[in-house]
């Protein structure tokens, strides 16, 4: 998703001269031609996420079109008051790029691993909160956000991640994308959990069960209408996230469904509200943690067979 | 008493009736950067009620924002604030917080109060100005204790690799910071040689002298290729004999006795 990033973000700042890009000194070979074509607006301001914030600020209170780049956890938890003040308050169109989503950096350990960004990022007024769920959605994203108001979210995974839009989707900040419609139930899935989760809905298929599949890769504000339409149709909602329990997409999900009014099985699939117990990479995280396509599948079906 | 004294003077007068008429705190911190405020608006900054979004203008972040009554004051005596507006301040449903929010029409660039904020705004600021070729300055001010804080020294850093000497800084350092003595607190001398050790290019003046601060604001940037930091030496509660020095006028409103008193003195 990260390589997608900047092979967006260099075709459109060749066309925007007001684009910049910052980064706390992360992000290795990953903007050399960046830097190199552009080196007037990219810059590393060091190992100092708060400063690079307010410089943002500083910039886009100047007119300029400001890209932060870092980890999720240095990204939005060191620096969160700075987004709060400079950014939200201000409402400016900063956009925050975070990269290794959830349990991406399994083996790095709990500092660098990003359960609750989205949570956090969510209760923020003025914030958009974005994770795309593939390099395709990615490029959508960045497009649009050149344009976008106000400060922006995205919650990238990091590399080679599997394309799952085969052709170009239908993107646009704040919509849900379908990938595919069932009646048994829907599944909402948000960031780079998408391809387990479409490959779950696939396996679920084989089995009889027909699932919509959607991805919410836009978490606030959420496709409102979208949620309670496939609510309505299928009568059992399923979120699913690399994310803890608390405060992501499950629950801006169930937000909308408690005060919908519909009668509906509602689970969230998500990790615990705790640090990770297990060490390992993020494959082996994602199995003992119930992320994998198959315990998706047997997650769904377990739970509508109480219904 | 020249003209920029007589200012001062009214300016600290009308802070004290705005704080008082408000019921609100820190009149101490807003007494201590009268004339560093009377110095730049008066004589330094290029900037007006009607140009108040050119391009070209400088910039003023008020960094330490708690001290806005007295920026407020300055604001309403320059015209970017109306009468009413004024009136408005520290009131339920009314114009003025007891920290500033950006308002460009009203001369306020950018929203302040949580402390560490705006030297790295000034920064982004002063960055866009260089990379746009573009001739003014960025003035902050912050307060001693606030450079407790961090995230001043990353700026600090920044601003000296990135040579940006169209950024001045200018650190209100009365002694005092919010529980006590800054030297009590946490230890910030020498202060001057702290910034000059992180490529800055240092002043120490005396922050009620006008004529001091004038011509250390006009000399700037003291080097090339270095941001400028101003060391203002002043006493918090400046010019009300009960009120210098105590830590008390960082919270307290004056009543009307000590309103009168306080009065008497500033008006002499």
């Amino acid at each position: 998703m990260r390589g997608t990033f900047i092979r967006t973000l260099e075709k459109m700042a060749k066309a925007d001269k007001n684009i910049f890009l910052l980064t706390a000194d992360l992000g290795y070979k990953l903007f050399d031609n960046f830097r190199d074509n552009y080196p007037d607006r990219f810059v590393n301001v060091g190992v100092a996420e708060s400063n690079m914030i307010g410089v943002a600020a500083g910039l886009a209170l100047s007119g300029k079109n400001v890209y932060c780049y870092s980890m999720v956890p240095f990204l939005t938890m060191r620096t969160f008051e700075q987004i709060r003040v400079d950014l939200c308050y201000h409402n400016l169109g900063v956009k925050l790029v975070g990269v290794g989503g959830g349990l991406v950096y399994g083996l790095e350990g709990m500092t660098h691993q990003a359960i609750e960004d989205i949570s956090i990022m969510r209760s923020l007024p003025n914030m958009t909160v974005t994770a795309p769920g593939d390099p395709a959605e990615v490029e959508c994203l960045i497009e649009e956000s050149v344009r976008y108001k106000g400060p922006l979210y995205i919650r990238l995974g990091k590399d080679r991640d599997p394309v799952v839009h085969e052709t170009a989707p239908d993107f646009k900040i704040g919509r849900g994308i379908v990938l595919k419609r069932g009646k048994k139930a829907v599944l909402f899935a948000a960031g780079n959990v998408l391809p387990a989760a479409k490959a779950a809905v696939e396996a679920l298929e084989e089995n009889g069960l027909s699932i919509t599949l959607v991805s919410m890769h836009t978490i606030k504000p959420i496709d409102k209408k979208l949620v309670i339409e496939c609510a309505r149709r299928t009568k059992a909602v399923f979120t699913v996230e690399e994310h803890s329990l608390i405060g992501g997409l499950g629950s801006a999900v169930a937000e909308i469904i408690a005060e919908s009014g519909e009668k509906v099985i509602f689970r969230r699939i998500a990790l615990p509200d705790a640090y990770s117990k297990y060490m390992g990479s993020s494959g082996y995280l994602r199995k003992k943690y119930g992320l994998t396509p198959q315990a998706i599948a047997n997650r769904i079906t377990k739970e509508l067979k109480k219904k | 008493m020249t003209r920029l004294e007589a200012i001062a003077r009214n300016i600290r007068k009308d802070t004290l009736d705005l704080i008082v008429r408000g019921k609100a705190p820190h009149i101490g911190p807003s007494f201590s950067i009268v004339e560093i405020l009377v110095a730049l608006y008066f004589k330094c900054l290029n900037i007006s009620p009607g140009k108040s979004r050119n391009r070209e203008r400088d910039r003023f972040i008020l960094s330490k924002g708690h001290s806005c009554a007295a920026l407020y004051a300055v604001l309403a005596r320059k015209g970017f604030i109306s009468r009413q507006v004024l009136r408005g301040f520290s009131a339920d449903g009314g114009t003025l917080e007891h920290h500033p929010t950006r308002d460009l029409g009203r001369g306020i660039e950018a929203s302040t109060g949580s402390l560490g904020h705006g030297l790295s705004i000034g920064a982004g600021m002063a960055l866009a100005a260089k990379r746009d070729r573009m001739k003014h300055r960025i003035f902050v001010l912050l307060s001693d204790g606030e450079t407790d804080e961090g995230s001043v020294w990353e700026t600090a850093l920044f601003s000296s690799h990135h040579k940006l000497d169209n950024l001045v800084a200018i650190v209100d350092c009365n002694s005092l910071q919010a529980l006590g003595k800054t030297r009590d607190i946490l230890n910030l001398e020498p202060f001057a040689a702290k910034w000059r050790s992180f490529g800055w290019s240092t002043r120490e003046v005396n922050g009620h002298n006008l004529g001091q601060l004038v011509n250390a604001f006009n000399k700037v940037p003291f080097r090339a290729k270095k941001p400028s930091m101003i060391v203002a030496r002043t006493s918090k509660g400046r010019g009300v004999s009960f009120m210098e020095d105590q830590v008390l006028w960082h919270y307290r409103c004056p009543d009307k006795t000590e309103c009168e008193r306080a009065s008497r003195e500033i008006l002499g």
